[in-house]
């Protein structure tokens, strides 16, 4: 099913590949040719001028950030009850076509509708909807994303996740809570003091996190529907960098208490921590391996900080880093195939990819101020905070490095970025 | 001249206070129902800054708060030593007072890391307080990493205003 698509795409590419419409709402930029990239029409759904949400638009630009799609213009007004004019389609250069309607209904929801189509085959590729209240349009869009993208690649899409930040705008502090795109965003706490290290839990509905509105740094966890929230590590000194186990029942975390940074894991819910690291220095940005039984950290055991790798009971670690001498915040795969971190060249802090197989090491940024990668739940996006004029601010990245997208979101400074599990259900 | 030092350092500290009060303003999730858990937080923290607030008086009169460390150092420098002597001599005369001594980083690198950099800094303020007799009881060490910069801007007349460790009285 997937095939025919990247084949057809790859004779179309060269030509078109400065044509990217600019009307979506995110800035891509894509660096190299020679990319995979499935050509992909959009019809304006029918009734969506007068809808509150470009349902369109925002598909496009989710398909579009993810680096594996390029849209092409449909021109065409039709919906998703009309077999579509697959040869006008293919004469534009497209291998499929997403066409639908969205209707507001007495009730004041909305209905939206949308089928996809193979045009290279004529063939029907199934359909999709929604009946939503205004407020969810732009997750039914990332939904109709997600749906476009595992058909037509066989992975699953990330466009209904969420992401955590934090912006500082003046002395003010929040802590977000957005659709994978940026927009949408939600404040779960707000804060003259500062909040770092937001860290989602497997299931996607606890944030742990960092707050220093108690003049200290203190561990939380919040409960995203409630808002309530519980203290999980508040010992005497610096309690910092959760990061959960992925049964989601306890946390990793560096804590200063009986001196030193050192790694110790406490469970979710609090209580007495267990020490995982004895060092004379520091030890800290736990991160367990997706299965569980391995934490990746910082440590400047050697002399320098370098990430690790010691079982996640504790016990000998092994350097992972060799490259460089300021090598931090490491992150894991959901699938297990990479580590990304920083690395501190020259003076510049810039993201870098490993293969953990091989341990190919690969530079993707070309910015100076990287911090705390994260990756989406189907490995294929990473999401990290840097400077871009001036300015502190959210991009998301393919591994590779040649599709980059700076997220929109709220005011001032966006940092501390952590990017969700698969969760969020459609009300 | 000494009062009017003291008058400045009173200030900085009520200003200081005045952002822990302000907590109420800590406020959960627009999506949310309830915000019991939000509350009883609130709650605690108005009491730690009305708490901070009564420390104003505390610590020694006319000397310094905070202590400068050079790049890359986590040590205390030979020149700090009348300093801490006199904060020494202040905490072993009245065994009630407590400090919190918060240290802090420059703005380049990553956030967690640099708060066990800040850690570090305000681990050595600790022993060199204790070598001088203050008991571990009256202490704590933390660290705000670079989350707290006192100086604006990326040179290294900033850096070295922000690489240091702050002894806060309560």
């Amino acid at each position: 099913m997937t095939r025919p698509f990247f084949r057809f795409a790859l004779g179309l590419l060269t030509a078109s590949l400065l044509a990217l419409p600019t009307w979506a709402q995110f800035r891509v930029e894509v660096s190299g040719v020679g990319l995979t990239q499935v050509p992909i029409a959009f019809a304006p759904l029918r009734g969506e001028e007068t809808s509150p949400q470009k349902i369109s638009a925002i598909v496009q630009a989710d398909l579009e950030r993810s680096g594996q799609f390029r849209g092409v213009t449909a021109g065409v007004v039709t919906d998703e009850t009309q077999r579509p004019d697959v040869s006008a389609m293919r004469q534009k250069g497209a291998d499929a076509l997403l066409t639908g309607s969205i209707s507001r209904m007495n009730d004041g929801r909305y209905d939206v509708r949308v089928r996809l189509w193979d045009v290279v085959r004529g063939q029907d590729l199934g359909a999709m909807s929604y009946t939503v209240v205004t407020g969810d349009l732009r997750l039914a869009s990332h939904r109709i994303a997600d749906f476009v993208y595992e058909k037509l690649t066989g992975d699953k899409g990330v466009f209904s996740t969420r992401i955590a930040y934090v912006t500082k705008a003046g002395s003010r502090f929040n802590l977000w809570v957005a659709d994978s795109d940026g927009e949408n965003a939600q404040s779960a706490l707000a804060s003259p003091e500062p909040i770092i290290s937001p860290s989602w839990s497997p299931s996607g509905g606890q944030l742990a996190y960092v707050s220093f509105e108690s003049r200290k740094p203190v561990v939380y966890v919040h409960d995203v529907s409630t808002g309530k929230r519980r203290v999980v590590a508040n010992f005497r000194g610096s309690n910092s960098a959760p990061s959960w186990s992925p049964d989601g029942r306890s946390l990793a975390v560096t804590l200063s208490r009986d001196g030193g940074s050192q790694l110790f894991v406490i469970d979710a819910q609090g209580g007495e921590p267990r020490r995982l690291t004895q060092s004379a220095g520091i030890d800290t940005e736990p991160v367990f391996s997706p299965d569980g039984t391995a934490i990746y950290f910082v440590s400047d055991r050697g002399g320098a900080p370098q990430i690790y790798r010691m079982p996640a009971s504790g016990g000998p670690a092994n350097r992972v880093t060799f490259n460089g001498t300021y090598n931090i915040s490491p992150a894991i795969s959901p699938d297990g195939r990479w580590l990304t971190y920083i690395s501190r060249i020259g003076g510049a802090f810039k993201l870098h990819v490993m293969d953990i197989a091989s341990g190919n090491v690969a530079a993707i940024t070309d910015t100076h101020r990287d911090e705390r990668p994260s990756f989406a739940p189907n490995s294929r996006l990473i999401v990290y905070a840097t400077q871009q004029d001036g300015r502190e601010a959210l991009m998301t990245t393919t591994l590779d490095g040649r599709i980059k997208a700076r997220l929109s979101g709220q005011g001032g400074d966006l940092r501390e970025p952590n990017w969700g599990p698969f969760s969020k259900v459609l009300p | 001249m000494k009062k009017l030092l003291l008058l400045v350092s009173i200030a900085a500290v009520i200003s200081g206070c005045a952002s822990g009060v302000k907590l109420d303003e800590v406020q959960v999730d627009d999506r949310s129902g309830g915000n019991a858990g939000q509350m009883s937080g609130v709650n605690s923290l108005n009491s730690r800054g009305l708490g901070a607030m009564q420390g104003i008086k505390q610590g020694p009169v006319g000397v310094e708060h905070i202590i400068y460390f050079d790049l890359d150092s986590y040590s205390v420098k030979a020149e700090y030593q009348t300093v801490l002597d006199a904060h020494a001599r202040y905490l072993r005369a009245d065994r009630s007072r407590r400090v919190n001594i918060e240290g802090h980083t420059d703005e380049r690198g990553g956030s967690e890391y640099n708060l066990a950099l800040g850690q570090k800094r305000s681990d050595a303020v600790r022993r060199s307080l204790s070598v001088l007799g203050v008991p571990e009881s009256q202490m704590e060490s933390v660290s705000f990493g670079k989350e707290k910069p006192v100086a604006q801007g990326s040179d290294e007349s900033a850096y070295s205003q922000n690489r240091r460790a702050a002894l806060n009285y309560q």
